[in-house]
């Protein structure tokens, strides 16, 4: 057993997750396979996303995983750092938004 | 950014034999990876075997007015291993009789060979269907005298291959080294000023990519849909087809990716992306690479590592085509490379 939570190495094993779960890890490696297919959407701008939401969910393996797709896909940086932006935009006009409701409960408790 | 080959800074990494001791050793030899042997036996390919001869590739000298950071040749000004005409006369004596339909220069940067001009003119009267020379671009702008090649390229109607890492400066120059994007456009367009790579043009020019660091190439298509869009957009450029090729571990690839502790993660993405249907097309199955010194090896790659034919034919002078098909191909580790995702040639995508 690591005594850190994270070891890069375990990225490889990812696939391993089935083995104590045949028919779910099945299922969602078939589902993930499928949504990273060229849709309506180009993989290219699914890889962006990803990227962007692997930052906001805080997830360094999928980091490690989605600035190497993005690699793989001839994305630029500029254009990694931008979705990063994008992802901590949206992260924080969440948290900013709410401060209407601080707002409302300031003004419905004060005279 | 290198500026000299492996071999001039007496890197161990320019020892062949070391380069197989890596690739056969650690990760494979601990049993963590299959060795390429077993998986290729796996599909009952092994031992791996010729098919038809299509393609004579010929290292004219690795001797480059580039370092490329990537470089499999260990390629660089400092390489004085140049193919002399004689050789040279032995290479067009088997170019005549051959049953191949492609002929393929390769180097280092080929033009450099003093021999270079005569060697085209006189192949090219062979008539054989696919003349290719692999330009790396900047050499066009490299010196007055080759400011002619586009010219000299079309009258011998020589379809050429060009390097292009990238359809941005910075990661062009990283890899290639500080300039060589803005040469290798202004080359780029004076070939098509001459008709190459134009539509419907029948001078043929196709770009190479090959990925800036430690991981495989995008989808080949998808790739050249961005870089054709890049180009035109930016430079008024037209080329035909890009070519997606994989890095293969060897030489200044192979020393980049352990100094950069990359090594493992590769190797484990190449074993990972291994695609079984890739393997009956490995450019070594229908390909015979002839070095400067005219020594014969399954491909360019095993001409680096030097690990020549499992013929009797070993070298041009005795060259005999029947007696060459029937042979085993020479397999390591660094073959994983050719059959990664959807495989990876000197002609691109294989699978």
């Amino acid at each position: 057993m690591a005594n850190s939570y994270y070891d890069p190495k375990d990225l490889r094993k990812f696939g391993r997750i089935t083995e104590w779960s045949e028919e779910l890890g099945t299922k969602f490696f078939d589902y993930y396979g499928k949504v990273f297919e060229e849709g309506a959407l180009s993989s290219r701008e699914k890889s962006l996303i990803a990227l962007a939401v692997a930052h906001v969910v805080k997830c360094p393996y999928c980091i490690d995983a989605y600035t190497k797709d993005g690699l793989q896909k001839g994305i630029t940086k500029e254009e990694m750092m931008e979705s990063v932006h994008v992802g901590a935009a949206i992260e924080s006009g969440a948290t900013l938004v709410h401060g209407v409701q601080m707002m409302n409960k300031y003004e419905k408790l004060s005279m | 950014m290198a500026t000299k080959s492996l071999k001039a800074k007496g890197n161990e990494l320019a020892v062949s034999n070391k380069q197989l001791e890596i690739l056969n050793g650690g990760i494979f030899a601990d049993g963590e990876l299959p060795f390429f042997k077993d998986k290729i036996q796996e599909i009952g390919h092994f031992p791996l075997r010729p098919s038809k001869l299509e393609i004579l590739q010929i290292n004219v000298g690795y001797m480059c007015n580039q370092v490329c950071e990537h470089c499999h040749v260990d390629a660089g000004p400092d390489r004085k291993e140049i193919m002399t005409r004689e050789t040279m006369l032995q290479c067009l004596e088997v170019i005549k009789n051959t049953g191949a339909h492609t002929l393929d220069l390769t180097g280092g940067a080929p033009e450099m060979n003093p021999d270079f001009r005569w060697f085209v003119e006189e192949a090219a009267k062979a008539g054989i269907k696919d003349f290719i020379v692999r330009s790396n671009l900047t050499i066009i702008r490299a010196n007055k005298k080759y400011y002619d090649l586009p010219e000299f390229f079309k009258k011998h109607n020589v379809h050429v291959i060009s390097s292009m890492p990238h359809y941005t400066r910075g990661k062009t120059d990283k890899q290639r080294g500080d300039g060589v994007f803005d040469k290798s456009i202004k080359a780029l367009q004076e070939l098509n000023a001459v008709g190459y790579g134009m539509p419907n043009s029948s001078l043929r020019l196709d770009l190479v990519y090959n990925p800036s660091g430690a991981y495989l190439p995008g989808d080949q298509m998808a790739l050249e849909a961005d870089f054709k869009k890049a180009l035109k957009e930016d430079f008024d450029i037209e080329f035909h087809n890009l070519f997606a090729i994989t890095n293969l571990p060897i030489a200044r690839f192979l020393d980049y990716l352990i100094a950069s502790e990359n090594y493992e993660d590769y190797m484990y993405a190449l074993v990972e992306a291994y695609n079984p249907a890739a393997v009956a097309n490995v450019m070594c199955t229908n390909t015979i690479s002839i070095s400067w010194d005219g020594w014969l090896y399954d491909c360019d790659f095993n001409q680096m590592l030097d690990l020549k034919v499992a013929s009797k034919v070993k070298h041009i002078k005795d060259y005999n085509e029947e007696l060459l098909n029937d042979r085993n191909i020479i397999i390591s580790q660094h073959c994983y490379g050719c059959t990664a995702g959807a495989g990876s040639s000197c002609q691109g995508t294989v699978a």
